[in-house]
């Protein structure tokens, strides 16, 4: 929290923390309040804490998917809940449906994975100052493009094509978000050099390297060291 | 050109993919175990050497796999042609932003037909001949309904949409035949995402534009265009996703809207076939 406590030398900045405290609490509560009690794991409530095994096999890539839409899904859901300063109605409306993207794609995983799914994660947004338009669209940004690049580079490791075909209904959705926010960002870069090859290749990402990129993001501490490699 | 016995091969062959592909998947998973040390720019030229490796020689698998990419590659010649003739009818596209925005979709497209002649090459297969289009939907009579493509910029943006969509929902519909294809199915997800990316940009455009109150993404089956466009988006109004209603899951106030929105739909080869028909018009 060295980050936030630096918010509170200033008044202004004060209120900024507060605001954002108070967000953080209410993440914590979105997440804890969509997930049946886990009375496995060791934690204050919010959530469980330490290691969590993302599993093997098409399961473990799901839980893995399901991993990254509980992180996507709460982020939307404090921006939406409280949205930085002068948010035009727009880019609101906006936000609100990709936020009830993610959270159909998170509540449809929980399901689908039914008793073999992990646990709510416990999301940490320190790094994020939700006040700032910047700060949000810049984060956002980063959650589409790693969604993308993670469904890219998971698909080969599912075995089941029914769950394939699955992913691919997501991963076209995530790339339709990471388009628009990086629209919103700077025009025209929807699809720059920064993501697409000289081939014309979006980016993909072994579990391990998304894992690394989430893992900032996320509490506990999610292990994909049983995921499927090839 | 034979590009229509081409579709019907794949079509025939279908039934047979997975059980094809099942087969193979131990000796695919060396190619993928290969494959992830490779830099992508490499991509066509090792896939070819891989499947030598992973087959012993050219196998009936690679036929399958030869025909799904001839078939990307026309659905890519189809939207590079689009998008050269649109960029060279200077007075079409008005804006400078949005000229660049074409210039970047145009620059993926070709290297998708570039990517994708060479991986065919490299399996040892034959590129499908570049077709004659006929942009304005008149199977070659240059009289279709969209007559004005290339003078009408709201036309062209319509056209842009539903190929960018459909392309997105032809890759999506064979990803599931290149189960256990490794570093190839890769390289399809990735082309995937990036038309995803085009059709999202395109309906940014023709919402500031004002010329539709669509989304960046697909809101249940509507085109945000016009009934002519129905075929394209038939489908996309799914609302379960395996056996799992998406509407207000879990208690979640996610609306029909939403749930359809969330989840794009694959199309068949089949249905493809029948949109890009009056494209082609030799």
């Amino acid at each position: 929290m060295g980050r936030a406590g630096r918010f509170i030398a200033t008044p202004a900045s004060r209120r900024k923390f507060l605001r954002y405290a108070g967000l953080s609490g209410i993440a914590a509560t979105v997440l804890a309040g969509c997930t049946k009690a886990i009375s496995n794991y060791k934690g204050d409530g919010k959530g469980p804490t330490g290691t969590i095994s993302l599993g093997t096999g098409d399961v473990g890539i799901l839980n893995f998917a399901y991993a990254l839409e509980q992180l996507e899904a709460a982020f939307y859901t404090v921006v939406v809940a409280d949205p930085y300063e002068n948010i035009d109605s727009l880019e609101l409306s906006r936000l609100t449906d990709i936020r009830d993207h993610e959270i159909a794609h998170r509540e449809f995983f929980k399901t689908a994975l039914g008793t073999a799914a992990i646990p709510a994660l416990t999301p940490n947004f320190t790094s994020v100052n939700f006040a700032s338009r910047a700060s949000v669209l810049a984060t956002a940004k980063t959650f589409e493009d790693i969604g993308v690049s993670a469904y890219n580079g998971a698909g080969s490791l599912i075995v089941n094509p029914a769950y394939l075909t699955l992913a691919g209904k997501i991963v076209s959705v995530e790339a339709r978000h990471a388009a628009y926010i990086r629209n919103l960002i700077t025009p025209g870069t929807f699809a720059d050099s920064t993501v697409i090859n000289s081939n014309g290749l979006d980016m993909n990402r072994t579990p391990a390297q998304v894992l690394v990129l989430a893992q900032p993001f996320i509490t506990q501490t999610l292990d994909g060291s049983s995921l499927p490699t090839s | 050109m034979n590009l229509f016995n081409l579709f019907s091969e794949i079509e025939t062959r279908d039934p047979e993919v997975f059980e094809e592909i099942s087969n193979r998947r131990d000796a695919l998973k060396q190619f993928t175990s290969s494959a992830g040390k490779i830099a992508l720019t490499a991509l066509p030229f090792a896939i070819g050497s891989l499947f030598e490796k992973a087959y012993g020689g050219p196998p009936p698998a690679t036929s399958v796999v030869l025909t799904v990419l001839n078939f990307a590659l026309t659905l890519e010649y189809l939207e590079q042609g689009f998008y050269y003739e649109g960029l060279q009818s200077k007075s079409l596209i008005p804006d400078t932003a949005d000229y660049d925005t074409f210039i970047t979709i145009r620059t993926h497209e070709k290297e998708h037909v570039a990517f994708l002649q060479s991986a065919i090459k490299s399996l040892g297969g034959t590129p499908v001949a570049l077709p004659t289009f006929d942009y304005t939907g008149g199977s070659g009579s240059g009289n279709g309904p969209f007559a004005d493509v290339f003078t009408n910029y709201e036309t062209f943006l319509d056209l842009a949409q539903a190929f960018e969509d459909t392309g997105v929902r032809a890759y999506k519909g064979q990803a599931a035949t290149l189960v256990g294809g490794g570093a190839l199915l890769t390289a399809a997800l990735d082309i995937h995402s990036v038309e995803a990316r085009h059709a999202s940009a395109v309906r940014q455009l023709r919402y500031t534009l004002s010329y539709s109150t669509t989304k960046p993404w697909i809101t249940l089956g509507d085109s945000g265009i016009s009934s002519a466009f129905n075929s394209n988006y038939g489908g996309e109004q799914n609302l379960i996703q395996a056996g799992i209603n998406i509407v207000d899951i879990n208690g979640f106030n996610i609306n029909e809207d939403a749930a359809s929105e969330a989840f794009d739909e694959p199309l068949s080869i089949t249905r493809v076939q029948n949109l890009v028909k009056p494209f082609i018009a030799s």
